[in-house]
């Protein structure tokens, strides 16, 4: 035995992609990202899925999460697709999945896949938050809030990244942010911002919101949605 | 306060450390409804939440009580040092991680305590449930304060704190205490009448009924019960049989030390490593039937996911069926990417084959040997009898059967070493890099630990005194100056951890002034390097007028007091003292399975030895 091995799936071992859409509830939004990969693969054995796995010494299963969720961050419009050894009914998969789904983990649909098409993480291109921040600012006052992040021609920021500072512009990772009222009953206001989300770049809602200078508000949010370059 | 609310969690848990430590919620945990159960336990491990899922002790407790109708049982970790802080400024209690119930509601809160550097955040934990520290202050208004776990072995240092002490295995005991607090609750008992009612039960230590004279050298001159219902000493409870494993283990969503699923093959070690306390406490040997384990682990792979099983036992090789065990689970389950996880294996031939069978199903996993002792003669004292031929050859076959790195454990310390002891240490390991140099060449990797032997309670070195600080400085250069080059390294611990655990483990009651003061100086997580605070825990030894070394470095007669003789792990005080005078005269004795050594345990244990089928011991 060799330790060289390049970690690789046999092709033939390939015999279904399917595609699941999940939410992933207020009750596990602490978790991270790779916290959730394995609370899916513990789920996928749970389920007896016929896994296809890796070679070599640490054979993982084969599965992709579309984007990353900042944690904090609940969603109701997660992708994942992951891969077969012999294929099996939608209905039987979906049965199987929720019957041993921890609580906040929700599958929500499943579609099958061409084997060849494109991996999600190379698709997606945005995604859409919904904030609801609890406040007794007025409407104007919000979208003045708004407007000026907006007109701003780059919006410089700092972050931690490996245990150094970084500087990036968060303005080129904002499509567009808009008010609506309502969410919460004593006051409040609802924030929807389309950011930009791909393997290159992603903005993030709370770096949103801090430069809306509303974090320290009261707020929860959530991911409504995310956009992939074959919707187009 | 009773539940913390979203908004207030929404506020906090961003701005700390791993947020999913305080979320709860793992596939498998149990949320019983609150008001259906009349006795509510929070069950607590005072590290963090990483550590504590690892322990298998609490999550036994765990599946037994939840399993009884109106008991319920949640968990509580100690929060990290942000979570902390966080909940303080935010007045946020102690919750637990099933209900989000302060810990301050529940009938009684069970510690389990598997080693000394856990006490301080037992005082943290207490204190963020709300909760006076002390036993005294406390009455039926609080929870129960009880603990468990090795610690137990000597129970005094904590006795200002801790209500009530369950000395033993607690599968059988943990039922009979929740009988009495349910009795209690119906009936309205007070403290004091609850505490009598416990203390009638066999291996529950209630330290208020006792009373400690100590002589003018401060040694202890005696210990006298001052009520009739308590016992002295305390014997520890065990399990004749042991009780069938959990099945349904819980399954954490972020990453802890032993992130997978586990299964005790047996409980007990008959070698008699003269160093080592488990295998002293936790006789006698039980094994569990193959068949008993071939179901578990099915049975636990289904309902948690895992991808890894671990066998747990003090000495896996001892396991008698344990090749029949491993070919049955590498056939069943070597197509599953199941990985079986095979510790404490001893240096054999046989322990390189089982392992490589164990590959088939799954990750490769480091191979682990512990010599303890780089000498025969040294070897001999402590009585793990190992020749350096063998221990090479199996070194060479390891690495030619493909594994790149060998860990070696060792401990400096021991009783008659010599510095020419501890440079044995780094020859060894030298040569058995050069047995993996010639089985694969320059990649042969020899990781060397080295941890400074702590005399522990109820071992045939419990009279010992820890090394003097300056010999263990002197010791670790040696191995500093002898274990460089490419394919060795080396990993110690500082002395002054080292010396608080020597103090707190053999202490008497009159430490828990000191706990107390250093945890208010600060000190917690005293297990973590970056925590450890030397200079606070000195402050406090010095301010409450206590000696380090009078508990750390002093040997003790063989007819002292010891503190901790008022518990009775079933092994007696003259079998310990006579196999220490065997040590020194560098006598080897066998595994007790094979010719049995009149440790104590058969005549302590007669009745439940009557109620098991002939054979379900291993003594002979």
């Amino acid at each position: 035995m060799t330790d060289d091995t390049i970690p690789m799936v046999d092709a033939q071992a390939l015999r279904q992609r399917l595609r699941l859409k999940f939410a992933k509830g207020t009750a596990i939004k602490y978790i991270s990202h790779l916290d959730l990969a394995r609370a899916w693969e513990r789920t996928f054995r749970r389920a007896g899925l016929p896994l296809v796995y890796s070679q070599g010494f640490n054979p993982r299963p084969r599965f992709q999460i579309a984007a990353g969720l900042p944690v904090g961050v609940a969603s109701r419009a997660e992708l994942l697709d992951v891969w077969l050894m012999q294929p099996l009914g939608l209905g039987e998969l979906l049965a199987r999945l929720r019957a041993v789904s921890p609580p906040g983990l929700e599958v929500l649909d499943a579609v099958e896949v061409d084997l060849k098409a494109a991996s999600l993480q190379s698709q997606v291109c945005a995604a859409d938050y919904e904030a609801i921040v609890r406040t007794a600012e007025p409407l104007a006052a919000i979208e003045a809030r708004v407007e000026a992040l907006l007109g701003a021609p780059t919006l410089p920021r700092r972050r931690l990244h490996k245990g150094e500072w970084q500087t990036y512009d968060l303005r080129p990772l904002i499509h567009s942010v808009t008010v609506t009222p309502g969410g919460v009953e004593d006051g409040g206001w609802i924030l929807i911002m389309r950011l930009l989300a791909s393997q290159h770049g992603a903005g993030r809602p709370d770096e949103v919101l801090d430069a809306l200078g509303l974090l320290l508000l009261p707020h929860t949010v959530e991911r409504i949605m995310l956009h992939f370059q074959f919707d187009n | 306060m009773s539940v913390p609310p979203d908004d207030l969690l929404d506020r906090i848990l961003p701005t700390v450390t791993k947020p999913g430590r305080y979320t709860g919620g793992e596939w498998n945990s149990v949320v019983k409804t609150w008001d259906a159960c009349d006795v509510r336990w929070a069950l607590a491990f005072p590290e963090t939440y990483e550590i504590g899922m690892s322990n298998l002790g609490l999550a036994i407790l765990y599946d037994i009580l939840n399993a009884q109708p109106g008991v319920l049982a949640e968990r509580a970790y100690t929060p990290w040092v942000d979570m902390e802080r966080a909940m303080r400024t935010a007045r946020l209690p102690l919750f637990s991680l099933e209900s989000r119930r302060p810990l301050a509601h529940f009938d009684a809160i069970g510690f389990s305590l598997p080693y000394q550097q856990l006490y301080t955040n037992l005082l943290t934990m207490l204190d963020l449930a709300g909760l006076p520290l002390l036993a005294a202050e406390r009455d039926e208004r609080h929870p129960l304060v009880i603990a468990g776990g090795s610690a137990a072995y000597n129970p005094e240092p904590l006795a200002d704190f801790v209500d009530v002490w369950a000395v033993g295995e607690g599968e059988d005991l943990v039922l009979e205490v929740t009988c009495a607090l349910r009795e209690g609750k119906r009936c309205g008992w007070s403290r004091e009448a609850l505490l009598r009612r416990l203390a009638e039960i066999p291996g529950i230590y209630v330290p208020r009924f006792y009373e400690v004279a100590y002589h003018a050298d401060g040694t202890v001159a005696e210990v006298r019960p001052t009520v009739p219902e308590a016992r002295l000493p305390v014997r520890k409870r065990i399990v004749a049989t042991l009780p069938p494993p959990v099945t349904r283990p819980l399954v954490p969503y972020i990453d802890t030390v032993h992130n997978r699923a586990a299964i005790e093959i047996q409980r007990g070690c008959g070698r008699g490593c003269r160093f080592c306390q488990a295998g002293m406490v936790y006789r006698p040997v039980r094994e569990r039937a193959v068949g008993e384990v071939l179901a578990a682990v099915e049975a636990m792979v289904t309902s948690s996911g895992f991808e890894e099983v671990a066998l747990l036992s003090l000495s896996s090789s001892d396991y008698t069926q344990i090749e029949a065990l491993v070919r049955e689970l590498a056939a069943r389950y070597g197509s599953q990417h199941l990985s079986i996880a095979l510790p404490s294996l001893r240096i054999e031939s046989v322990s390189v084959a089982l392992m490589e069978q164990l590959q088939v199903t799954g990750r490769r996993s480091n191979f682990t040997f512990a010599p303890e002792a780089a000498s025969e003669r040294l070897r001999s004292v402590i009585n793990k009898p190992i020749a350096d031929a063998d221990l090479l050859a199996v070194a060479e076959e390891v690495y030619s059967r493909g594994w790149k790195t060998i860990k070696l454990y060792f401990m400096i310390g021991h009783p008659t070493q010599t510095l020419e002891d501890v440079a044995a240490i780094a020859d060894l390991a030298r040569r058995v890099r050069a047995a993996g140099m010639r089985a694969i060449g320059r990649k042969a990797q020899v990781n060397v630990g080295v941890s400074t032997l702590v005399p522990q309670p109820h071992t045939p070195f419990q009279w010992l005194p820890l090394a003097a600080e300056a010999d263990i400085r002197a010791q670790q250069a040696v191995l500093q100056e002898n274990l460089r080059g490419p394919g060795l390294k080396l990993n110690w611990n500082d002395p002054h951890e080292t010396l608080l655990e020597a103090a707190l483990c053999r202490g008497d009651r009159r430490l828990g002034a000191a706990i107390q003061r250093a945890w208010q100086l600060g000190a917690h997580f005293d297990g973590w390097s970056d925590q450890f605070k030397a200079e606070v825990w000195r402050q406090a030894f010095h301010e409450t007028r206590l000696d380090l070394d009078f508990y750390a470095r002093r040997s003790r007669a063989l007819d002292e007091v010891l503190p901790w003789d008022v518990v009775d792990a079933g092994v007696s005080k003259e079998y310990l003292a006579d196999d220490y005078q065997a040590a020194l005269r560098r006598e080897t004795h066998s595994d007790c399975r094979e010719q049995c050594g009149a440790c104590g345990i058969l005549s302590a244990f007669r009745q439940e030895r009557a109620a098991v089928a002939s054979g379900a011991w291993a003594c002979p």
